[in-house]
């Protein structure tokens, strides 16, 4: 009886939740699934929608520039979350050392993770100005560089120069994430190390890198799932130019569904990235699983 | 063990080199904010202004009609009232929800909880067709309350989520005791709970209106002019602008950065134990 109306009591509590977010996620996502099938469009008043299959997504898999997009997503996504892993286990383990202005330090790396995403890519837009940036006028100045270039409007530097962009700003969170676990290896454990003649290296391959893995690997599922979704740093510094050199997914299925209001298409699109998602978020709850319940 | 001399040098060097990364861009977009746009399309570039100048805040501060001040106080204005909202929507549906995650054990109930971080992580692309022709048919587009709405997709699962593993460090007997004297579920979340988890309350807030303040693809969809566009649209249309004028987008930037900059200042120390626990429990 007791646990009966426990049970009761426990969906009622999860109502509210489980409506909401069945109303502005699940309903919507099953929607996707049947745009994707359809060949709607986007125009006023209402959808004109005709059955087509599987057509929208075999026209998606055979487009040579959506493939393009899914790979310059896929450069982004590794070259820049590989970026951000070694670059914040190296400040981690800086800021894992006692030196003066440790706290300080560990309380900057605040301040590119607050920076809004639009902030921070108006911002480097500004620094890589083709005619008054400050890049060019510095690697100018030193002497590292012979004329000013236009670092987004070349499409063999410009997605670089994007990942740049977001290294900065995520590069903290990996450092903070390891940083915070790093500080629960016991230090004796190095002491014992030191004295059966284990150097810098073998320590660190040993002893820490194992210690902090668990952790490491949220964090490197968790910022490749965000990454796999860039759009807004994209649309500010660069809209997928040029020569659609910097087109990622999301910027692709936005273009295709709002700007040529092909609905039924776009819809096919985004679902092939929900399927890619997928595969990565599984990956990420496999490893929560593993790290102990949720 | 002391540190050898080679180590100190190592650290202080690395130490040096990651103070300038992270300053010297922010700095520099500061130094935009106080230079008249002739100073910053002169060349070679200064790095110091001659005539530092507040002309740019100013110009985004003091009210004027079809003017740069407009699109950002009214974005601004916007932003604030749709962080919020939709923050005490997410936060009143998420507090209950967590509850029951944590407290009342049912059936599948785990495969819920994953179901709900599941769909946190999708991709925005996945939803926002749909959303978008339901607003229009609805006649909501470029309204505050479609974004609300809209925005509890991302804020609701996360606060969801984070309220539960902290509700899980709560001793099951606090509120066990007062649903055995007679009160209900409610009274106990209310009474018990909510005091003792008051720290990660503040903390799910704070992340919620950070992530609000922050998104930018809905806003850009669903909001064309400005009574409703967020501040995040209202800044890429500065910086699309046809008259590029840099000293005034650097000074929208800085604005628009204060708040969630100070916010997390504030509330450094839970905002990384947050991340951590985040990677460590899930």
């Amino acid at each position: 009886m007791i646990s009966q109306r426990k049970t009761v009591t426990a969906w009622l509590l999860l109502t509210p939740m489980i409506v909401i977010i069945l109303g502005v996620s699940g309903y919507p996502l099953i929607k996707t699934i049947y745009y994707s099938l359809t060949g709607a469009k986007l125009i006023a008043p209402d959808l004109t929608s005709v059955w087509v299959g599987l057509d929208n997504y075999v026209r998606a898999l055979s487009s040579g520039k959506f493939l393009e997009a899914i790979w310059h997503t896929t450069y982004f996504a590794v070259i820049s979350v590989g970026a951000e892993m070694v670059i914040g286990v190296l400040v981690a383990l800086l800021l894992n050392e006692a030196f003066a202005g440790r706290t300080v330090l560990r309380a900057m790396l605040i301040l590119p993770l607050a920076l809004p995403t639009v902030v921070n890519a108006m911002m480097w837009r500004l620094v890589y100005n083709p005619d008054f940036g400050a890049l060019n006028a510095l690697l100018v100045q030193i002497g590292m560089l012979d004329a000013y270039r236009s670092w987004l409007g070349d499409p063999a530097s410009a997605l670089d120069m994007v990942i740049l962009a977001d290294v900065w700003k995520n590069f903290p969170l990996v450092a903070l994430i390891a940083l915070a676990a790093l500080q629960t290896v016991p230090k004796d454990l190095y002491e014992a190390a030191t004295l059966d003649g284990a150097g810098v290296w073998n320590r660190f391959w040993r002893i820490t890198l194992p210690a902090i893995m668990g952790p490491l690997s949220v964090a490197l599922v968790l910022r490749t799932i965000e990454a796999f979704k860039v759009f807004d740093i994209i649309y500010v510094m660069t809209r997928g130019g040029p020569a659609s050199s910097t087109k990622t997914v999301s910027f692709y299925v936005y273009q295709e569904a709002f700007a040529y209001m092909r609905v039924g298409s776009g819809a096919s699109y985004a679902l092939i990235v929900v399927l890619i998602s997928s595969c990565l978020i599984a990956g990420y709850m496999y490893l929560i699983r593993k790290q102990g319940e949720v | 063990m002391q540190p050898s001399l080679t180590k100190k040098i190592f650290i202080y060097v690395g130490a040096a080199l990651l103070a300038l990364v992270i300053a010297v861009p922010v700095l520099w977009l500061f130094i935009m904010s106080i230079s008249s746009s002739t100073h910053l399309t002169t060349l070679p570039l200064q790095w110091w202004p001659d005539a530092p100048t507040l002309e740019n805040y100013k110009s985004l501060l003091v009210y004027a009609e079809n003017s740069p001040s407009a699109s950002f106080l009214y974005g601004i204005r916007n932003s604030i009232i749709i962080a919020f909202a939709a923050t005490a929507v997410s936060i009143a549906a998420a507090i209950p929800g967590a509850y029951s995650f944590s407290r009342l054990p049912g059936p599948r109930r785990k495969n819920l909880l994953f179901a709900v971080i599941a769909i946190f992580m999708l991709p925005p692309v996945a939803i926002v067709l749909p959303l978008y022709t339901v607003m229009s048919a609805l006649g909501l587009l470029n309204t505050h309350f479609a974004l609300i709405i809209v925005y509890c997709s991302i804020l609701l699962p996360f606060t969801t989520w984070l309220l539960k593993s902290n509700f899980d460090t709560i001793p099951g007997d606090l509120d066990e005791a007062p649903i055995i004297d007679g009160a209900n579920r409610l009274q106990a979340i209310w009474y018990v709970i909510l005091p003792i988890a008051r720290p990660a309350l503040g903390a799910a807030i704070m992340m919620a209106v950070l992530l609000a303040w922050d998104e930018f693809f809905y806003g850009l969809l669903f909001t064309n002019d400005i009574r409703a566009k967020t501040i995040t649209v209202a800044i890429a249309d500065l910086a699309a602008g046809r008259v590029a004028d840099y000293g005034l987008i650097s000074a929208a930037g800085i604005l628009a950065a204060v708040p969630p900059v100070v916010l997390a200042f504030f509330m450094q120390k839970t905002l990384v134990s947050g991340l951590a626990s985040g990677s460590v429990k899930g």
